[in-house]
């Protein structure tokens, strides 16, 4: 079974979440789709065992030897990434105007390398990630891609946890889709409120089943009280509320999952987090 | 001249360095963080004038259309999609590239505008502030932010960047003579950190670094700092004070010793910038 | 009629995949010839709108019914507007999952949240 970890926005402790949720599940295998950070693996030593390009996105390209410098393509293209008949590959944006243009037929686009995915072979197990160049984006393909190159490796009823990507698009439903349970991360903020709401919203379109964990949930009772009022509205549990505890930034200093710190008062509730979320699935072992 | 404040990562204070640079440098301010811009409400300017950022996106014809289905084939966005009755528009991942109409034989098919943001201009008692924000529910922030720093007038700007190394960092760096990266002492803070450096190299611009929340100790950035070869243009102590400060929305250089601090910045950035 | 199902896989045994956007591959089944045909599905390379490339190829395909777990907005849209029957099934061999439609055992994907319109 798999359990996806979002939140709307990056910053609101998720990766502290997963780390900790990790070590309390025992053998599983990890999926860092938090490409835009991809900090997860820090936590590990290991090896990589595999390295891929992956080609995410498509840049146009211009063959010199048919280019006859008629400056036509530079005219059609919108986002003005083209100067002296040279592409500047970080404003093409890959839409192919300039190629339908062109005279000569001497521009085509061609896929792009957008990032290096790895297989590292952790002491604690598999962990599937991704390091994008710079510039690059993150794409539902590439996510896609992270969790299918995760699954080779599950055996029987292992759990696997993916470490979700930002935002609310193409990647979020990447990750939510075809996951048993979505966590979604908040903290009680007002953007951290919009973003849970949005999330929601696109979760509908999916039959996983969507739990709520509020992050320093006493740094605003206030605003603590409206996410968990919007979440019974909506019939969704609020699994864990942890409150702050400055030994989170310890954990992510030493690099050591929270729940290595007994005395941490964050790391007991997202143990108590993982007893309800146990509590209300079937399948977990 | 344009300095860009930028950080690996979301939440390492790039906003509160950005701010209070500005108003020790006497900068006029400009927040790029367009899905998230937060830095008005620590300036507090009062706003003068507002403008919204619109693009456009293909609307057709049914009568001229055809359903011959080129444009569908010709988006690389898929943003639209043949029913066999009519041809849909996905307006929100339209790139607006215009291949849609290049290749509609029946001129069937037109532009229109939409509004995805603003950008909004305003004045403080000392400086001047611009930014641009993205409507909520919109995917595409490097509209809005072109927009922004296209428009700006001649002068000194700091330009408040979104986290990460995205597309729309990419962007906003295109417009600047210098760079600022801010960070924090945690590997975390140093791990993204060394993915904006790469980033900033790029453009073969100076840069420098400022280490918030600092310690005070040889922590893991000065040691990078160190054996980079990297300027360290200053560090701005972690305490209970600034986080109070902070939360209250208030600027940390109206609190004498802070203003110290971000006046040796400032003194650093001179000696290392090619000061225009 | 034609009858799409989202495959892991070519063969008609293969398991049914409830992702519709990046799934790897259609399997088209023909009621009339009582043929099967397995096709890659475009969507799985997209950077973004795989629901809506995916569902432009099924539409294409001229599928009257289309089997799979869940649809993303935007595809929701689409297959609506195209007048295919969508339907939901759990994860088990294609063919399986077809005698069961047959049998009117599958229920209707009615998706009730609101469309989110594309992002990346």
């Amino acid at each position: 079974m798999e359990i996806a970890v979002l939140s709307g926005k990056g910053g609101t402790g998720k990766t502290t979440v997963v780390a900790a949720l990790s070590e309390m599940a025992g053998r599983i295998i990890r999926v860092d789709c938090d490409v835009d950070a991809p900090n997860l693996y820090l936590f590990y030593q290991g090896n990589d065992i595999e390295k891929k390009n992956f080609y995410g996105g498509k840049k146009a390209k211009i063959n010199k030897t048919l280019c006859i410098k008629c400056e036509i393509c530079e005219e059609v293209c919108k986002f003005g990434a083209i100067k002296n008949s040279s592409i500047d590959p970080f404003l093409c944006e890959g839409c192919g105007a300039c190629t339908l243009v062109c005279p000569k037929n001497a521009i085509r686009l061609e896929d792009e390398k957008t990032a290096d995915t790895f297989i590292t072979k952790t002491e604690k197990g598999i962990l599937s990630r991704a390091i994008m160049g710079v510039g690059s984006d993150g794409s539902g393909k590439l996510v896609t891609h992270l969790r299918k190159n995760a699954k080779r490796f599950v055996e029987e009823k292992q759990i696997t946890i993916l470490d979700g990507s930002p935002g609310i698009g193409c990647s979020v439903i990447a990750s939510i889709t075809g996951a048993d349970i979505a966590l979604i991360v908040t903290e009680p903020t007002r953007s951290g409120l919009d973003d849970l709401k949005r999330i929601l919203e696109l979760s509908e379109h999916f039959d996983t089943q969507v739990m709520i964990c509020i992050n320093k949930y006493d740094i605003n009772p206030d605003m603590t009280k409206q996410i968990e009022a919007y979440a019974s509205k909506k019939g969704l549990f609020v699994v864990g509320k942890i409150p702050f505890d400055e030994k989170v930034m310890e954990s992510v200093n030493t690099l050591k999952p929270i729940t290595s710190f007994p005395d941490s008062i964050a790391g007991k509730a997202i143990e108590a987090m993982w007893i309800r979320m146990k509590s209300l699935t079937i399948n977990v072992n | 001249m344009n300095i860009a404040t930028l950080s690996g990562k979301g939440g390492t204070g790039k906003t509160t360095v950005s701010t209070n640079l500005a108003i020790t440098l006497g900068f006029n301010y400009v927040d790029c963080d367009v899905e998230e811009p937060n830095g008005f409400i620590f300036l507090n300017p009062s706003i003068k004038k507002q403008e919204d950022v619109t693009v456009e996106y293909p609307v057709i014809d049914q009568e001229k259309c055809t359903l011959c289905g080129a444009c569908v084939n010709v988006c690389q966005f898929n943003a639209m999609a043949n029913t066999g009755k009519e041809i849909v528009v996905f307006n929100k991942l339209c790139h607006d590239c215009g291949a849609c109409k290049i290749v509609c034989k029946q001129n069937a098919l037109t532009y229109e505008k939409r509004t995805t943001g603003k950008v909004e201009s305003g004045t403080t008692e000392s400086i001047t502030c611009h930014r641009g924000v993205l409507n909520v529910g919109e995917p595409m922030a490097v509209p809005v932010i072109r927009a922004l720093l296209g428009g700006l007038p001649d002068g000194n700007h700091l330009i408040d960047c979104p986290p990460g190394t995205s597309c729309n960092v990419v962007t906003a760096l295109r417009y600047a003579d210098a760079a600022i990266l801010v960070t924090e002492p945690s590997e975390f803070g140093l791990h993204d950190l060394k993915m904006a450096v790469e980033l900033v190299k790029l453009y073969q611009i100076p840069y420098g670094i400022v280490i918030n929340k600092d310690d005070g100790k040889e922590n893991m950035i000065r040691n990078y700092c160190k054996s980079s070869g990297t300027i360290l243009l200053g560090a701005i102590p972690y305490s209970m004070e600034a986080a109070v400060l902070y939360s209250r929305g208030n600027m940390l250089c109206d609190d004498p010793s802070y203003r110290m601090n971000f006046y040796a910045i400032t003194e650093k950035m001179k000696e290392v910038f090619t000061w225009k | 009629m034609k009858i799409v199902v989202s495959a892991t896989g070519v063969s008609k045994e293969s398991m049914l995949d409830k992702r519709f956007g990046r799934c790897e591959y259609f399997i088209i089944f023909d009621t009339e010839t009582d043929s099967y045909e397995a096709v890659p599905n475009s969507g799985v390379n997209a950077s973004g709108g795989a629901g809506i490339k995916a569902a432009n190829q099924i539409i294409e395909a001229k599928a009257d019914v289309l089997i799979t777990g869940n649809l993303g907005p935007n595809a929701f849209e689409l297959i609506e507007k195209s007048k295919i029957k969508a339907v939901t099934c759990e994860v088990m061999p294609v063919n399986r999952a077809i005698e069961l439609y047959q049998k009117n055992m599958l229920s209707d994907i009615f998706s009730a949240g609101m469309a989110h319109h594309g992002m990346r």
